[in-house]
């Protein structure tokens, strides 16, 4: 990074000179090419102003994106969520204060939604970073035909929330399902998935799971391969066995890495939509006809288009912004802390 | 924030190997990942963790070539049937999947290029020129990456149908055609692989900015250009919130149609799976032939971060 810099910054700075002061040597030195301007002139000046506007004129596409489709919606969902816009009436919105707020806070389906968001998060990131990490170790071995394992371990990641989730329903159909059969030979009756609680968390989860763990298990296999090799020399030196190794040099190096990806599962987790929707089918918005699996991003998609109230929509998509924001205020103090014990 | 070099594995594995040869270097570098050669059990457990990888998928040509009414019955099928060709075609007139695919890669692909063209130019700027705000801008840029796109979708909603645009592929291009993931990787390629010096002798020669951007700077990042191309065009052609919010049944992109798919009052499970299977497919064979570039470009941007 330092080096880089530096180099960033003798690259400027001599790229600058250039023209200005020093036009004759550079034309000397260099006779191939347009030879740079005089310092007077209007090329000069042109010179000039593109060294200076071209930055920000690349940069613009990006501003100017996200600021009209990002930044611009994000403030009006604010202002909306105060008011009571009405999807069969739109043109009228009424101010109407915290309302919203109020009304979400009071409502048990809004806790209910945080609750299940909360637990099918937990329940679909831990495992899938933790076995995302085994993977990961395992590819990392010398392996025969090396690119075909990864390739096929990221195989989930191709598949479409809206495919992978309707294949998921029929494996997990209750009557002819093929995971119900597989169940039934170590002696379980068969689960209803779509309408127990924890069994249909848990089956959304599985989608999620699915379609992650070899993105991840990728990820780490990144980090994985560039912890220099004379780590393990030492520690080896020192007895540490293999297990001992991955517990004290892997796991510590990928520390970092660890931490990015919670935060993105996190984020990921907090937004979860699709696998849910497509799950309960019909009653897909309700999450289920017991809410049993109705996320925050579920909740907010059924208050604002299926009953057309956008304003109490508007207010659900901040309380996610804030809880996202809280999160990672806490994901912060841990790297804080972590840091400060090593 | 620091930029580690990527070793390529190949040479790692072949170092270690001349390394293993000899006795007592064997021991020295025991452990260290990458020199160990696999063991049986290791096939073993990925061959296992590979088939549920991959399960799904085979199943869902199973389940898409039978009858909804076989699908219903236990055991389930484990070999497929007589039934695909037709469930494909119900399959394709049922949800119009024809134009959906049209569209899909229409929206997709006009995505693809917005985002590589865009990202490459900010990247540039970020990772090679001087100017003012420039670190608070680029760290701006990374925080962009926390929003939610719920944020966004109901004033997007509200004017999407103001300017009678619902049902229109703008309407879901236009809101995705940067990406800030984008710039930031093409920002962490170019500091490495575009040399400093090549910009300044552009320069000196009195090239403008652009000239040294079509020049000198596109040459260098075709690489991450294809890859982050690929990237991009997975993630279009699987996005599922906004379409299904902003489009409808009328004019679908493929997600769109497998969400009607899905939802429909009289399911028949055998033509989902032929939809499922369609709507796929163009990705899968996308990854049969890119699967190393793409698993190489996720690889790669998550070591420079």
């Amino acid at each position: 990074m330092t080096s880089s810099k530096q180099a960033l910054a003798r690259s400027a700075s001599s790229a600058d000179a250039a023209p200005g002061s020093q036009p004759g040597a550079a034309r000397r030195a260099h006779g191939r090419g347009t030879p740079p301007p005089g310092p007077g002139s209007w090329r000069s000046r042109l010179y000039r102003w593109d060294m200076k506007a071209s930055p920000y004129a690349f940069i613009a596409p990006f501003f100017i994106f996200f600021g009209a489709f990002g930044l611009i919606p994000l403030l009006y969902t604010a202002w909306y969520s105060l008011h009571n816009v009405q999807l069969n009436n739109l043109d009228q919105q009424t101010w109407v204060g915290l309302d919203n707020y109020q009304n979400l806070l009071s409502s048990d389906f809004f806790w209910n939604a945080l609750q299940n968001t909360f637990t099918i998060g937990l329940i679909s990131t831990v495992p899938q970073l933790m076995m995302a990490i085994g993977i990961a170790h395992l590819l990392n071995y010398k392996l025969r035909g090396s690119t075909i394992w990864r390739v096929v371990m990221l195989t989930p990641y191709a598949t479409s929330v809206a495919a992978a989730t309707l294949v998921f329903v029929l494996l997990y159909s209750w009557d002819g399902g093929m995971i119900n059969w597989l169940l039934h030979f170590v002696g379980v009756d068969p689960i209803n998935w779509r309408e127990s609680t924890w069994g249909s968390q848990f089956a959304v989860s599985s989608i999620v799971i699915w379609r992650w763990t070899g993105y991840n298990a990728l990820i780490y296999l990144a980090a994985m391969q560039a912890i220099p090799a004379d780590l393990y020399e030492s520690a080896s030196l020192d007895g540490a066995g293999r297990w001992q190794q991955f517990r004290h040099v892997t796991i510590p190096m990928l520390r970092p890495t660890i931490l990015f990806t919670v935060v993105v599962s996190t984020i990921g987790a907090t937004q979860l939509f699709g696998e849910p929707l497509l799950f309960g089918g019909v009653s897909g918005s309700k999450g289920g006809s017991d809410h049993d699996y109705q996320t925050l991003g579920l909740y907010m998609y059924d208050q604002g288009w299926i009953i057309g109230n956008l304003g109490k929509a508007s207010a659900i998509a901040w309380t996610m912004f804030l809880i996202l924001l809280i999160v990672a205020a806490i994901n912060l103090l841990i790297t804080r802390r972590l840091r400060k014990t090593q | 924030m620091t930029t580690r070099e990527l070793t390529p594995p190949q040479a790692q594995a072949s170092a270690a190997e001349k390394v293993g040869r000899t006795g007592s270097g064997r021991r020295r570098l025991m452990g260290a990942g990458k020199q160990l050669h696999a063991g049986p059990l290791t096939y073993v457990v990925l061959s296992v963790l590979a088939f549920i990888s991959v399960a799904p998928l085979l199943w869902t040509v199973v389940a898409a070539s039978r009858t909804n009414q076989r699908l219903a019955e236990t055991p389930p099928p484990l070999w497929v049937g007589g039934n695909l060709f037709k469930n494909l075609e119900t399959a394709w007139t049922e949800v119009s999947l024809g134009t959906a695919m049209l569209n899909s890669v229409i929206v997709a692909g006009t995505i693809t290029v917005g985002t590589v063209l865009f990202s490459t130019l900010a990247g540039f700027a970020f990772a090679k020129l001087r100017f003012k705000f420039s670190n608070v801008l680029l760290l701006l840029t990374i925080g962009t990456m926390m929003i939610p796109p719920q944020l966004a979708i109901v004033p997007l909603y509200l004017w999407m149908s103001e300017l009678g645009w619902s049902n229109q592929l703008q309407t879901v291009i236009l809101p995705t055609v940067v990406s800030a993931f984008g710039t930031f990787f093409m920002r962490q390629y170019l500091m490495q692989a575009l040399p400093s010096e090549l910009i300044e002798a552009a320069r000196v020669d009195g090239a403008s900015s652009l000239r040294v951007v079509w020049h000198v700077v596109f040459p260098a990042a075709r690489p991450a250009m294809a890859v982050l191309g690929l990237l991009t065009f997975v993630m279009a052609w699987n996005d599922f919130l906004w379409p299904i919010i902003a489009l409808n049944q009328q004019n679908p992109t493929v997600q769109v149609a497998l969400n009607s798919l899905g939802t429909g009052y009289i399911p028949d499970q055998a033509v989902i799976m032929a939809g499922a299977l369609l709507g796929t497919l163009p990705l899968l064979i996308a990854f049969l032939l890119f699967g190393k570039q793409i698993v190489g470009g996720i690889m790669q941007g998550a070591i420079k971060g």
